[in-house]
């Protein structure tokens, strides 16, 4: 993985970086030595490392412009940071950036459930924005995996989705308004207690930008009332394309299950060994979660079993109680550790239309065979998220290569069958230079110019989410100018 | 000028040398520059997997074509677009391009998300003529920026939709409506508020000060909706006396297109808040007439001619923008709401750079 050569200039000048972020922050905020800063190498990506020049803790909005400010007129690099949970190097630093972290900025500012929202500073955890309001029985739908970890501020970086997005929408569909700041240091706010800001949708195009175009310090989420009840029924077919009919069939009923997932053989077998969930030796297993009262979820289950016995399933299985639930989902929800005691992994995260799923695992079981590198399949099948593990050896040389070649023909056949490179993680540099692939030249320019708007210097995380090349010519005109 | 195909359209918008007015079925009040630029020769379904929840359509194809396709499958645009014609006085044809470019929400916004929470992909023509794709056709993609959203209720600004994704969603079996008569706003926010914040999922929540109720909407299978309605009886009992609406289709048909507004004189302005700020926002505007949707976050004001409602709702958190008048009301007061200086730079610099010359509906947006 390529990264930009760190400017020699920047690192020349630590030292005086060093002393005008001193002068804005407390001591214990500013981290520089070398033994320290290495705790910000990397994300949830480890594959890739690189300790940043320094790292800043800001506590406050105004903290937070202070440092933007200071290295915007010093030409450095800043790349922000929520919990550092990002699979796809979305905080990977660079040797000459400055790594601000929100994490200390983690209180909840104001919870109206007559409005049915809560304000929180963005530093917070996914989970304990949910834990606020839980005790009302009030929720925040966006439930990524690593929502126990995640902060608020990473989730609205990477528009992040979840298990249950299906039913509730991802992190743009529950995000009413934002306090951010600028890399020159002003202050704005976008949005806010209300619907659709108004003039152009600026709330629509920050999330999801990566850290690239501004540094979110507070966010104003949607909170819904909990449903009544939720329960999930398991189903295990012996062809994976009768399960993708299945899953079809279902949404054409006019059904809206809350969540649908899919296993396949080496994800079931790895789980169950791992979780012992009681999960059947099926080619395909699906796992449907219906809510509401106790009548409306039977409901809703007598139709979807009725639809799945027309495909003549190898197991069909309801749960009766929460701790027939619970397993059901302890399968599901322990699949990547499952897949890490088997080895090394790398999780992909292309969508594809579902109508493309037995095409697409065929050709992934192919590319398996000529790869000679096994891959497990889990995914959100309801709107065609998938999540590929292919296994390999981190101390196999070669291996390492191998997998990113087989992980980026993957995605390229995500693009290819009408879909995309990543449906929930985000480019960063994972899928960076396959950026070219889903668009052309003049789709990426329009891109860039919005972050010229943002930030004309390209000292927000600027080696993410383009082609290095592409954006090459952005960045060298910044160290230039200098 | 009526391009038939998206290249056409490029060339043309390539070699322009004045500022053009965007029309889709030119129903939703834009009326300068008088010449256009009109997407309805871009027409056509090119892809619908009822499924996957996806369609994508050309720009210039009729929304009635697109709901009469999704009908027959027992889907529907889920975002619930308004008709405008009624309000403003327009003919013509909606279509599709049009209600995207104005992100145009109903009453089901409350619940399901707006119009851009539904806009899954997008082709345009930018102001240098060129094409540029966002997005896709799936639910969920976070491949680069999302420039979907931005040019969702960008009213062609920054440039012109040839062809829009949408996810779309199954129709309800049943719908219901439950009428709470209160005797003021603040009661009629209040019960509307309680029911949005009950567990039963209402997909309609409006407040009519003219009959003096509130009304909330229930959707689903009929079996759902009747232990639903049973439910919100005993949620809304403390409220005023509640009674169940017939013909809760055509209800909130009119509700969504404001039928109550469309033969009175004045200017129409659409002011969206926090839900509970209404009642003190209703008391100080002092409109002829009011209707409050989205649980009261949306109100609908009908002032007299030449009325500059933000002068008299000072500062609130919000925004308001003029839905209706004449064009002198509108190039005076500016039909949104001022930005902050501070996005107002961002948004000016958007539009720089998708539409340089300032050729797509100049001044509309400020």
């Amino acid at each position: 993985m390529e990264m930009p050569t760190p400017n020699p200039d920047v690192l020349r000048r630590k030292a005086v970086v060093l002393q005008r972020l001193l002068q804005v922050m407390p001591e214990d905020a500013v981290i520089h030595e070398p033994s320290e800063t290495r705790a910000y190498e990397c994300d949830a990506l480890t594959a890739y490392k690189c300790p940043p020049m320094l790292a800043v803790l800001p506590a406050t909005t105004q903290e937070v412009s202070d440092v933007l400010r200071i290295c915007n007129e010093e030409g450095v690099p800043v790349v922000p940071r929520g919990s550092g949970t990002s699979l796809a190097g979305g905080a990977l630093p660079t040797a000459d950036c400055v790594i601000l972290g929100v994490a200390r900025m983690n209180d909840v500012l104001e919870v109206d459930y007559d409005n049915r929202f809560i304000r929180v500073q963005a530093g917070r955890t996914n989970l304990s924005v949910t834990g606020a309001v839980e005790e009302d029985d009030f929720f925040y739908a966006p439930d990524p995996s690593s929502q126990l970890a995640c902060a608020i501020a990473g989730n609205i970086a990477m528009n992040s989705g979840g298990a249950h997005c299906l039913k509730y929408g991802v992190t743009t569909n529950n995000l009413l308004g934002v306090k951010m700041v600028l890399m020159d240091g002003s202050v704005i706010e976008i949005g806010g207690a209300y619907l659709d800001s108004g003039g152009l949708d600026l709330l629509g195009v920050v999330c999801g930008s990566e850290g690239q175009l501004g540094v979110v310090t507070e966010a104003t989420l949607r909170i819904l009332r909990k449903p009544e009840g939720a329960r999930p029924v398991l189903m295990g077919f012996d062809d994976n394309e009768v399960a993708g009919q299945c899953v079809s069939d279902i949404i054409k009923s006019g059904i809206l299950p809350v969540a649908i997932e899919f296993m396949d053989t080496l994800c079931i077998r790895a789980c169950e060994n791992f979780a012992h969930a009681g999960y059947p030796d099926c080619t395909a297993l699906l796992i449907v979660e219906v809510e509401g009262s106790e009548a409306e979820m039977n409901d809703q289950l007598a139709k979807i079993i009725e639809i799945a016995k027309r495909h003549n399933p190898v197991e069909l299985r309801e749960s009766r109680s929460a701790e027939e639930s619970a397993k059901i989902w302890l399968g599901r929800k322990s699949a990547f550790g499952a897949m890490g005691q088997l080895n090394d992994y790398m999780c992909l995260d292309g969508t594809i239309p579902v109508s493309s799923l037995p095409e697409v695992l065929r050709r992934i079981g192919e590319m398996s065979q000529d790869y000679g590198l096994p891959v497990g399949n889990v995914f959100h099948a309801g709107d065609g998220n998938m999540h590929p593990l292919i296994l390999f050896d981190a101390n196999k040389p070669g291996d390492l290569e191998k997998c990113e070649a087989f992980g980026a023909d993957i995605l390229k056949l995500c693009v290819d069958v009408g879909g995309c490179l990543t449906g929930e993680h985000g480019v960063g540099i994972e899928k960076r230079d396959l950026m070219s692939h889903q668009y052309a030249p003049t789709d990426l320019e329009a891109q860039m110019a919005i972050k010229d708007v943002f930030d004309p210097n390209w000292l927000l995380n600027p080696a993410k989410v383009f082609p290095l090349q592409a954006s090459e010519s952005r960045r060298i005109a910044r160290i230039a100018a200098e | 000028m009526k391009p038939k195909t998206e290249a056409e359209l490029a060339e043309m918008v390539a070699g322009l040398n004045e500022p053009m007015r965007i029309a889709g079925g030119g129903t939703r009040g834009v009326m300068a520059p008088d010449i256009a630029i009109e997407t309805s020769g871009l027409t056509g379904i090119a892809l619908y997997e009822p499924g996957a929840l996806t369609l994508v359509a050309k720009a210039g194809t009729p929304v009635a074509e697109i709901e009469a396709v999704l009908d027959a499958e027992g889907q529907q645009l889920a975002f619930e677009p308004m008709d405008h014609r009624g309000l403003l006085g327009t003919s013509g044809t909606p279509t599709i391009g049009g209600v995207v470019a104005a992100n145009v929400s109903g009453p089901r916004r409350v619940q399901a998300g707006a119009c851009r929470d539904f806009l899954l992909g997008v082709r345009y023509v930018d102001g240098m003529g060129q094409i540029v794709k966002n997005g896709g056709r799936v639910m969920k993609n976070v491949t680069g920026y999302d420039l979907v959203k931005l040019m969702a209720g960008s009213w062609g600004t920054l440039g012109v939709l040839t062809e829009v994704s949408l996810k779309v969603l199954p129709k309800p079996e049943v719908s219901a409506t439950l009428s709470v008569q209160v005797p003021d706003v603040t009661t009629g926010i209040a019960a509307l508020s309680a029911a949005l914040k009950s567990p039963f999922e209402v997909s309609g929540a409006a407040y009519d000060p003219d009959r003096g109720c509130a009304l909330l909407r229930l959707e689903g299978f009929a079996q759902s909706v009747t232990y639903r309605l049973n439910q919100m009886k005993f949620v809304l009992s403390g409220f005023g006396e509640v009674t169940e609406q017939e013909q809760s289709g055509a209800l909130w048909a009119d509700l969504r297109d404001v039928a109550g507004f469309h033969s009175q004189n004045g200017d129409v302005w659409r002011i969206s808040v926090k839900p509970t700020d209404a009642p003190e926002i209703v008391e100080r505007i002092q409109a002829d007439q009011t209707l409050l949707d989205w649980g009261g976050g949306l109100i609908w004001a009908l002032v007299p001619v030449g009325t500059d409602l933000r002068a008299q709702l000072g500062a609130f958190e919000g925004h308001a923008s003029i839905a209706r008048a004449e064009p002198e009301t509108i190039d005076k007061l500016g039909r949104f709401q001022p930005e902050s200086a501070g996005i107002s730079a961002l948004t000016r610099g958007i539009r720089q750079q998708c539409d340089p010359r300032g050729v797509f509906n100049p001044g509309l947006m400020g």
